[in-house]
């Protein structure tokens, strides 16, 4: 079955979702996703969608249930590098992904979950 | 105005709908669309070729390149011979939806384009055209 590899670097779990995800493969990545968290106690979720060329309101969803999810599960998500025409259609499509937290790019995006990991170990 | 160029899609998988996606932005390209036209043309007929997997059953997608004077554009009509809708009005709310949708497909897609126009009767299928001008 067609999947979206999932990677551990630490305590954190990195995805890139390289290919145009029918509706599917985005549930099973939320799926994935959501097991993994809890099988390595990831403290961190970082989402790179660079290669996304529209992310519409499902894919938006699935955005906002895997943060949610990961959040019960004690994890941050941080979604990084969309693209500006997509963030423009998405936010005239009326949806503005309340709760999830974005980074332009996987650096910026991996400092944002390091300061939350410290942080919440204080 | 003129129709110069006219194809057809059956859609009902949601594997049809990444190819109705894919479609929609050679068309949207070749129509000479800027790149954030391009994208709310895609992500409209994302939301709509949804919509005719999720609630019609099954439809096709019909694509009309236009040119009216100096002007280029690209109208998607999606049909579907399902239930149909008992309140256009109400589906075209923000948050309306009888499936596990967000209910931003159908009001969503109407905010991303410049032309709309839906119609719809209980038992007789639904009808969305879209058009979106260079």
């Amino acid at each position: 079955m067609e999947r979206i590899p999932i990677l551990k670097m630490g305590d954190s779990l990195l995805v890139s979702i390289q290919v145009d995800m029918h509706d599917r493969l985005a549930m099973t990545l939320q799926e994935d996703l959501t097991n993994r968290i809890a099988e390595t106690r990831a403290r961190g979720v970082l989402i790179d969608i660079s290669a996304l060329e529209i992310v519409d309101s499902f894919i938006g969803r699935m955005l906002a249930n895997i943060a949610g999810m990961a959040s019960v599960l004690d994890a941050s998500t941080v979604v990084v590098g969309m693209r500006p025409a997509v963030a423009i259609t998405l936010v005239e499509l009326g949806l503005s992904l309340p709760g999830v937290r974005t980074a332009l790019n996987v650096e910026k995006g991996m400092e944002l979950i390091g300061r939350n990991g410290n942080s919440r170990a204080h | 105005m003129a129709v110069v160029r006219e194809d057809r899609r059956s859609v009902s998988s949601s594997e049809d709908v990444v190819a109705v996606r894919k479609l929609v932005r050679e068309w949207s390209v070749t129509s000479g669309f800027s790149l954030v036209d391009q994208t709310k043309m895609v992500t409209a007929a994302s939301e709509l070729a949804r919509n005719l997997v999720l609630y019609g059953g099954g439809g096709t997608v019909r694509l009309e390149a236009l040119n009216d004077g100096a002007k280029r554009g690209l109208r998607l009509v999606f049909e579907d011979e399902g239930p149909g809708i008992e309140d256009i009005e109400q589906a075209l709310r923000d948050g309306f939806t009888t499936g596990n949708g967000l209910g931003l497909g159908l009001g969503g897609a109407r905010r991303l384009v410049n032309e709309f126009h839906i119609d719809s009767k209980r038992g007789a299928g639904t009808r969305v055209a879209i058009t979106r001008w260079k």
